[in-house]
């Protein structure tokens, strides 16, 4: 029922994103003199203090959180399997290396590191998500090195080894099958993660510059109106509603690829 | 065509701990369609022996050969085509087996050293199947689908799959019940017997061992306390520990007579005992055995046993029939010395 719900709501975003201008009734800059309108039948989501209609900045929004979150997560997704790939499959001290450059980056919150980052390439859409980028592939590289290194060294690849594969073959037949399903899952998680991040950056100003229409910079913006709730409430549900349904959809295909979970 | 171990020693070093020689010197021979038995309790290193005989564990010292050649232990690369006929059914078939593999994926994966067509691969896998007693809807199912006897099965059948020359078994009969193990037996018989294939079969139960091998090897404690043709070791043990393995094995001959344990546990064997290191649990033992390891003599032709007991000099022996009254109280301070 929650996992209908959650399809549900992302077909719905994914709709939005696709065909955004053609839903919006007005231009995401467009201004109007209704400024501060309350939730109307023009505005349904009300005006923000430029007269901006808030329900096609939303729609617009959308089009930059949702495809940028993916964006991140398939970078951070790629360095991380690479290098926490090889890390689980060699061992030794090249293990010892990635996981000590992974340790690096935990040792700030990831918030904090990703404001510095974005602050040193200067606040911009595109320098929010390399800050992003950065604070997230150690913990893809974590992940898939927790999965490969057990699994190299489990019987059933030593069994493959025995029956003629290299180490290389047993890695793909053998352990790769047994690491796409929870990196699938830790993904979908991760995607409202890099979300959360990358409206945070742009909330502090370091992510995406006026007149963007970016989720989190609303949110800033409507912050200052306390008045008129809902030029953050909007784009807040638009974030929480995104990043709900993954969670909820990553659990549900966690069960579905882990052939021992009995439906 | 055979199975070489040569003075194969296996030395467990762990960082900072004391070193734990698994395996001690042990020499041991399988021909084609040879089965040995090794038996021994948990703990006396016959899986380790079994890991080191196909290069999984890289033995310490001495070597190992198949059909001449050295096994190498096992790097990154794949093995060399001239030693997959030599293969090892893991103890564990929870753990051997891929839980996110079919079956029958798993077991043509064997195959794929013999270059078969897409067909004949599904006729070996689905003959295979029906070799073992598997119904023919296994190939399609996940692991977990299947009992622990049933994964034993799949374990055996993957292996014979590569169509080894040479298989070493390890527990295979440890999680089947009473008829899947004569069934087993009846296939790792029929193998020996008709394709030729050497088994070293490792298992803690001798009375089923006895049932399927040609010749038995006892190991207690990293060493090869008995060898000698399976009929012979059952009807005659020469070496107490034997002696002690077949009588805790329940009877069934009407008399209720219950089986009689072995005193004790096998030692640690970081810490071995001085002497025999089978002395502390003896009933026989005397001075000698303390002090002194037995070496593997050739008590009759093809028939090997260590122990002080069976000694060719008469005096040595003759000794022990004297000492063994005071044979109680220094075994209960060597078990002392034991638990420091």
């Amino acid at each position: 029922m929650l996992v209908v719900f959650a399809m549900v709501v992302l077909t719905l975003w994914l709709v939005v994103v696709i065909f955004g201008p053609l839903l919006a009734p007005y231009g995401p800059s467009q201004q109007s003199s209704a400024v501060l309108s309350n939730p109307s039948v023009t505005h349904i989501f009300g005006t923000d203090e430029l007269g901006r209609d808030e329900l096609s900045r939303v729609i617009s929004g959308a089009r930059i959180s949702i495809p940028f979150s993916f964006v991140i997560v398939a970078i951070a997704l790629v360095i991380g399997s690479i290098l926490g790939g090889l890390a689980g499959y060699l061992g030794g001290w090249v293990d010892g290396l990635i996981m000590r450059i992974t340790d690096l980056f935990f040792a700030f919150p990831a918030i904090v590191l990703a404001m510095a980052i974005a602050a040193i390439l200067g606040p911009s859409l595109t320098s929010s998500v390399v800050a992003v980028v950065v604070v997230a592939w150690p913990n893809y590289a974590r992940v898939i090195r927790s999965l490969v290194l057990p699994a190299m060294h489990s019987d059933y690849v030593v069994t493959a080894r025995l029956l003629g594969s290299s180490s290389v073959r047993a890695l793909v037949r053998d352990v790769m099958p047994n690491v796409i399903g929870p990196m699938v899952v830790y993904s979908a998680l991760g995607l409202g993660d890099a979300m959360l991040v990358l409206a945070g950056l742009s909330f502090l100003g370091l992510g995406s510059q006026p007149p963007t229409a970016e989720w989190g910079s609303m949110i800033s913006d409507g912050a200052q109106y306390f008045e008129q709730w809902w030029l953050a409430l909007f784009p807040g549900l638009a974030i929480v509603s995104v990043v709900l349904s993954l969670n909820v959809l990553g659990d549900r295909v966690r069960d579905t690829l882990d052939p021992r979970v009995n439906r | 065509m055979s199975l070489e171990l040569e003075a194969v020693t296996v030395v467990f070093r762990g960082n900072g701990r004391r070193p734990v020689p698994a395996v001690v010197e042990v020499t041991l021979q399988v021909e084609r369609g040879q089965v040995v038995g090794l038996v021994g309790e948990s703990g006396s290193g016959k899986s380790s022996l079994g890991k080191a005989a196909v290069g999984l564990l890289r033995p310490t010292s001495g070597c190992v050969r198949f059909n001449g050649k050295p096994v190498s232990a096992i790097g990154r690369r794949a093995r060399p085509s001239s030693q997959l006929g030599l293969q090892m059914v893991l103890q564990n078939p929870f753990e051997s087996l891929n839980p996110r593999r079919t079956v029958g994926n798993q077991i043509k994966d064997a195959m794929r050293a013999s270059h078969l067509s897409k067909r004949l691969q599904d006729a070996r896998l689905s003959q295979l199947l029906g070799v073992l007693g598997l119904a023919p809807d296994t190939a399609g199912k996940f692991p977990h689908q299947f009992s622990g006897g049933q994964r034993q099965r799949v374990a055996v059948a993957r292996a014979l799959a590569a169509s080894p020359s040479m298989l070493i078994l390890d527990e295979p009969f440890a999680s089947l019940d009473a008829s899947a193990q004569a069934q087993l037996a009846n296939v790792l018989r029929v193998l020996a017997d008709e394709e030729q294939v050497g088994m070293l079969v490792i298992s803690h139960d001798l009375a089923i061992v006895r049932h399927i091998a040609d010749r038995i090897a006892v190991m207690y404690l990293g060493t090869i306390v008995e060898s000698g043709v399976a009929s012979d070791v059952w009807s005659s043990a020469l070496h107490p520990y034997t002696e002690a393995l077949i009588g805790a094995i329940p009877k069934v001959d009407g008399r209720g007579a219950l089986p009689i344990a072995l005193p004790g546990e096998i030692a640690d064997p970081a810490n071995p005992p001085s002497g025999c290191r089978f002395h502390p649990r003896c009933p026989h033992a005397f001075a000698v055995c303390q002090v002194d390891s037995p070496v593997l003599i050739e008590a009759s032709p093809g028939r090997n046993v260590a122990c002080w007991l069976r000694h060719p000099d008469e005096a040595v022996r003759a000794s022990g029939a004297d000492g063994e009254a005071d044979s109680d109280a220094s075994s209960d301070e060597m078990l002392g010395r034991d638990s420091v």
